[in-house]
């Protein structure tokens, strides 16, 4: 006589509290339920009964198997959730160790300095152009109305190929050559390096200009004016004091330097603006006639405005550097600094 | 341009005080470089006579003096310096005097002997005289006057940068003119009386080049006495511009140089042989100058000569053996106009540049010499005696500048300033500058004066205008500019986004000088003809770089040696080769690395960066023109390369530039103590980008099969999965090498590689027969060519 149901469900029931890992469990489970379990085999067995008891016995042993199921599945849940509980000690790290695989570098202070200056611009509509740095004679000077020993070529110490052929000392020729061959209206900035043969603390023999000219219908001196004040007060992110002083370019007229309030002392007077509370940050002024003429665009028909401004003395305002060579060393523990852009 | 404000004030005074004048002139284009105080402030030293001086008992050096202040009783002071006598007039530092340097003074003892006070040389009240000992007061020097009054130190040092268009400004004078318009005050140059002729001697003038020198005034002074001391108010106005005091004569031109804007130059008259000749030199001529140095004048210099050689050249500086000296006693005076075009350039060229030559060739007003040469004469007529001859003037008027009127439209300032300026105000700011107006149907004609060189177009007049009226008070308005759209290609890669790509896989941009080392390159790239500058700034930085690896290696070597052992830099910029048809500027892009292939992190294994690393960055880039499936790389050599670890990287077929390991005999010969690699990219073969096309998604699952095959070390794994690809077309999707082995199980001379093959097909769902046959296929086919075995 096989055991009966009711023991045979203490007996199950038991098996599954001590069941102390859902393999156990599971094992339990096979044992009672699989295709040869216990429970599976009393339900064969309910065939060997006479019909009218097969009814009323299949129910004792389904309510049984039921019960057994019921427990199965709680004690389960208890055996997962402890289990996810170990597993969640088990893997549990020191988040302050810190991130592995590959660090990123940096660019170098004087490119982040032209993209902001760049982006600026081309947000008005100005094109980027670039020119030849290895320069001639002509577009240098004199299509910049800057004949052969005129007093301005002293303060371009040039460095030379031969008689013709030189270092472009300025990016101005980027817009004589533009000139030549594009009609107005023209909106346009020529980003590059300059070189002077010029070495000091103030002074490397190469550095970095942008070149920015309009030519248009009507453009005066007042819209160089607005465009340069909205410039200088974007770039440094502050509303500063800009002043225009007339001053002298070959091929300007008016001709005008850009000073802004020294961004270190506020323009109260410090070391960097020499007391003066002022920094002459560009240059600046209406095209020359004589350049147009040089170009073949009718200065009647046309005007237009032009400006300089040296990137290292940009970058050099705008992160506070102190040293212009430490732009050309290359040293990584000044590159570095730039790096969260 | 350097002068005393109280010289400045005296010509015209205008109500504002020196931090208002110099904001005036720095916003009116005269940018002032610095306003410093004459003299270092000081209090208590008052004019003193020196009455005895007597030895002082214990000490040979010091004297004691008897001193008269003017007031009271005679003070005893002893005294060290050399040059005290009895007779002199000193400043005197009296008792509870204070001199510069926080010096105060007190009555004290000197070696026994009371002193109460002290006699004061140029530097104790902090003046910069290059004269020693007790400053020599002139004999009328009022006794017991304030120093400071006296010699008028409570003045101010003004130094303008002038830009080179306005060389009228380079004189007092022309400062005067240019504050009296600022101001608008009424002001004129000082009329100069014509100094009297008490001889009749003339010395002759010619002038063979009347085109170059319209214009040359000389005249005869003899019997300057050489001995008198320039009056200290002249040296003072002198030290005040920065010009030292030489002798009298020398000193009279200098001021009139700095009063007026003319040079001028007196010559020795005993030294003369003939009368003056101003012409071009003769070929093979030399000359000796002031400043000592010979020089060989060609034939497009002007010189002064006599009727042997030359004596100064023009304008510019003149020889020293016809200069003034000890035993000068009659000079010959010369004050000329010379045409700036042909004194341009000339001073450079010897590397001179002079006062004169400064002013000539930016222009001198052509109508000076005269008044100049007046001013020259009656002071030196005052201070060091002699007679003074005739003028004698050889003038070319149809060579002198002419100043032609300018037709200026009132419309064309509104359009150029974009403000108007009223009428009226246009022609007071004229003519307060000194030009002539006349009307004209649209405005105005303008005759500029002859001292404003830099007037010829009507722009010039409108800047003028603009700088006067302030371009401060000129408006700020926002252009308006058309609004078309711009086009933007998406079928060019910026570059900004290959720096980008690079700063990501950690490389740090670095910006180098695009000159180098001649030797340096030679051993990088020799076979590239470089350009050489004619006049480097220094050895290292002299030629033009053929390619960046020159620039980022060294760059390199810099931080390895501040133990950077890790080093990732790149650059973007032009390099330079000289070629038949002309100068060739290419785009490149380069970059280097060196070290462990992370910083140094914990777990992981540290291993150092190698030639794939490197190409996994340059695959990287390409990938952003989607043009990878044109990239090559072609194992070949290159000088600065590791013979067995160069590529050229080709680029659908064009050459993109190279990889590789630097040469370990450079690496040696550059000190490295790492192996470096490098690559360097063209931007133009880079930088054109395919527009990305859609293509389906097979809705069928994926494969992969695994297969390793033993070749020759000489079949490289390009070569085997071309085959592969060749072979599987259809369904083969993708080829992955994931193991490259040589070692046990594998012959010498043999490697063998795994390849994991990616299969699928578009259109069904693949069967393992037809996998299987694929997979044989491959096998056979790469068996056949390559000779390759399945490894077991």
């Amino acid at each position: 006589m096989s055991t009966p149901l009711e023991e045979l469900l203490v007996q199950a029931r038991k098996q599954v509290a001590e069941a102390d890992t859902l393999g156990k469990l599971d094992q339990v489970r096979v044992h009672y339920l699989g295709k040869k379990g216990v429970f599976t085999e009393r339900m064969k067995e309910l065939g060997t009964l006479p019909a009218e008891q097969r009814r009323e016995a299949g129910g004792r042993v389904n309510r049984a198997k039921d019960r057994f199921i019921a427990d199965l599945e709680a004690r389960k849940s208890v055996l997962e959730a402890s289990e996810l509980e170990e597993r969640l000690k088990r893997e549990t790290i020191d988040v302050t160790l810190p991130g592995r695989g590959q660090r990123t570098g940096g660019l170098h202070p004087v490119t982040l300095t032209l993209r902001r200056i760049s982006q600026l611009f081309k947000n008005i509509g100005f094109d980027i152009v670039e020119g030849p740095e290895v320069e001639d004679d002509y577009h240098n000077f004199e299509a910049l109305n800057i004949p052969a020993h005129h007093p301005a070529r002293a303060m371009h110490d040039t460095f030379y190929f031969d008689e013709h052929t030189l270092l472009r000392t300025h990016t101005s020729p980027v817009q004589v050559r533009i000139m030549e061959t594009q009609s107005p209206p023209l909106r346009v900035i020529a980003p590059g390096r300059v070189y002077r043969c010029d070495s000091d603390l103030t002074h490397t023999p190469m550095f970095h200009q942008v070149e920015g000219f309009v030519v248009d219908r009507d453009v005066s001196f007042a819209d160089l004016k607005g465009i340069l004040y909205e410039f200088l007060t974007l770039f440094f992110e502050k509303d500063m004091q800009v002043r225009f002083r007339p001053s002298y370019f070959p091929f300007t007229e008016p001709s005008a330097e850009v000073d802004i309030e020294c961004v270190m002392c506020g323009g109260e007077g410090c070391r960097v603006c020499k007391q003066t509370g002022w920094l002459e940050v560009m240059g600046c002024g209406m095209i020359h006639p004589r350049v147009f003429e040089f170009v073949k665009i009718d200065p009647e028909r046309y005007t237009g405005f032009a400006f300089g401004l040296g990137v290292e003395r940009l970058a050099l305002l705008r992160y506070g550097i102190n040293d212009l060579r430490l732009f050309f060393e290359n040293d990584l523990r000044f590159l570095s600094q730039f790096a969260a852009f | 341009m350097r002068f005393s404000e109280a010289w400045l004030r005296e010509y015209v005074n205008p109500s504002i005080d020196t931090q208002r004048l110099v904001h005036q002139l720095t916003m009116a284009g005269l940018e002032v470089d610095s306003a410093e105080p004459a003299a270092a402030s000081f209090s208590g030293v008052i004019v003193a006579e020196v009455l005895e001086v007597s030895p002082h008992p214990q000490a040979d050096r010091l004297r004691v003096c008897l001193v008269s202040g003017g007031s009271g009783e005679p003070l005893q002071i002893v005294c060290g310096a050399p040059n005290v006598r009895a007779g002199m007039r000193v400043p005197l530092a009296i008792e509870g005097a204070r001199l510069p340097g926080d010096v105060s003074i007190r009555k004290s003892e000197l070696r026994g002997i009371a002193s109460f006070g002290m006699l004061c040389s140029a530097k104790e009240l902090g003046i910069d005289d290059p004269q020693t000992g007790l400053m020599e007061l002139p004999s009328d020097a009022p006794v017991g006057a304030d120093v400071r009054d006296y010699l008028k130190l409570d003045d101010c040092i003004i130094e303008v940068d002038l830009t080179p268009n306005r060389a009228d400004c380079l004189s007092v004078e022309g400062i005067a003119r240019e504050v009296a318009s600022l101001n608008a005050l009424d002001w004129a140059v000082p009329d100069v009386p014509a100094a009297p002729t008490t001889i009749r001697e003339e010395h002759p003038v010619s002038v063979s080049a009347p085109e170059a020198c319209p214009r040359y005034l000389g005249r005869l002074i003899k019997g300057v006495s050489r001995t008198v001391q320039t009056p200290l108010w002249m040296r003072e106005r002198l030290r005040r511009a920065g010009i030292r005091s030489l002798d009298a004569v020398v000193d009279v031109t200098n001021y009139v140089l700095l009063e007026m804007g003319q040079p001028l130059h007196a010559f020795d008259a005993a030294k003369l042989e003939g009368g003056i000749h101003v012409r071009y030199a003769a070929p093979g001529e030399k000359l000796r100058l002031l400043n000592g140095e010979e020089v060989a004048l060609d034939p497009d210099v002007l010189v002064i000569a006599d009727q042997r050689k030359a004596l100064a050249l023009a304008g510019i500086m003149g020889g020293s053996d016809s200069a003034v000296g000890d035993g000068t006693a009659d000079i010959f005076v010369e004050c000329a106009f010379f045409t700036p075009s042909v004194i341009m350039g000339k001073a450079r060229r010897y590397g001179l540049n002079t006062e004169s030559s400064h002013r000539f060739e930016r222009g001198v007003d052509p109508e000076l010499q005269t008044r100049a040469i007046e001013r020259a004469s009656e002071l030196i007529l005052s201070i060091a005696g002699g007679e003074a001859g005739p003028i004698v003037e050889a003038a070319s008027p149809p060579h002198l500048p002419r100043r032609a009127p300018i037709p200026l439209r009132y419309e064309r300032i509104t359009r150029l300033l974009g403000m108007s300026i009223e009428r009226p105000k246009v022609a007071e700011i004229l003519k307060r500058l000194g030009m002539t107006l006349a009307d004209h149907p649209e405005g105005w004609t303008v005759t500029p004066p002859g001292f404003r060189f830099d007037i010829a177009i009507e722009a010039d007049l409108i800047e003028e205008l603009g700088r006067v009226y302030g371009y401060e008070s000129l408006p700020r308005r926002h252009p308006v500019m058309a609004t078309a759209m711009r086009p933007v290609s998406e079928r060019i890669l910026d570059l900004d986004r290959v720096k980008n790509l690079l700063v990501d896989r950690g490389y740090q941009e670095a910006i180098t000088y695009s000159f180098v080392d001649e030797a340096r390159q030679a051993l990088i790239e020799p076979e590239i003809p470089y350009l050489a500058l004619k006049n480097p700034i220094s050895s290292d930085l002299a030629v033009m770089r053929t390619g960046l690896w020159c620039g980022l290696l060294d760059a390199a070597l810099k931080n390895t040696f501040r133990q950077q052992n890790r080093v990732r830099l790149f650059e973007a910029g032009l390099r330079f080769a000289r070629r038949d048809d002309g100068i060739e500027q290419r785009k490149s892009i380069a970059g280097l690395a060196i070290g462990a292939v992370h910083e140094e992190q914990w777990g992981e294994a540290a291993r150092s960066v190698d030639f794939y690393d490197v190409k996994a960055d340059v695959e990287g880039i390409v990938k952003l023109t989607g043009r990878e499936a044109g990239l090559e790389f072609v194992a070949a050599a290159h000088p600065a390369l590791h013979p067995g670890q160069s590529a050229e990287i080709r680029l659908d077929g064009e050459r993109l530039g190279w990889i590789g390991m630097l040469h370990p005999r450079l690496e040696k010969q550059l000190s490295f103590e790492q192996s470096v690699f490098l690559f360097e990219l063209d931007q133009d073969v880079l930088l054109g980008r395919q527009i990305p096309v859609f293509h389906g998604i097979s809705k069928f699952p994926q494969v992969r099969r695994d297969i390793a095959v033993i070749v020759d070390e000489s079949v490289t794994i390009d070569r085997l999965i071309e085959c592969v690809k060749e072979v599987g077309s259809s369904i083969l999707r993708q080829v992955v090498v994931f193991d490259v082995y040589r070692g046990q199980g594998v012959e010498t001379g043999r490697k063998s590689v795994a390849l994991g093959l990616v299969l699928q097909d578009e259109a069904e769902t693949l069967t393992d027969a037809r996998i299987d046959e694929t997979v044989g296929r491959v096998l056979e086919r790469l068996s056949r060519e390559f000779n390759a075995r399945l490894r077991d």
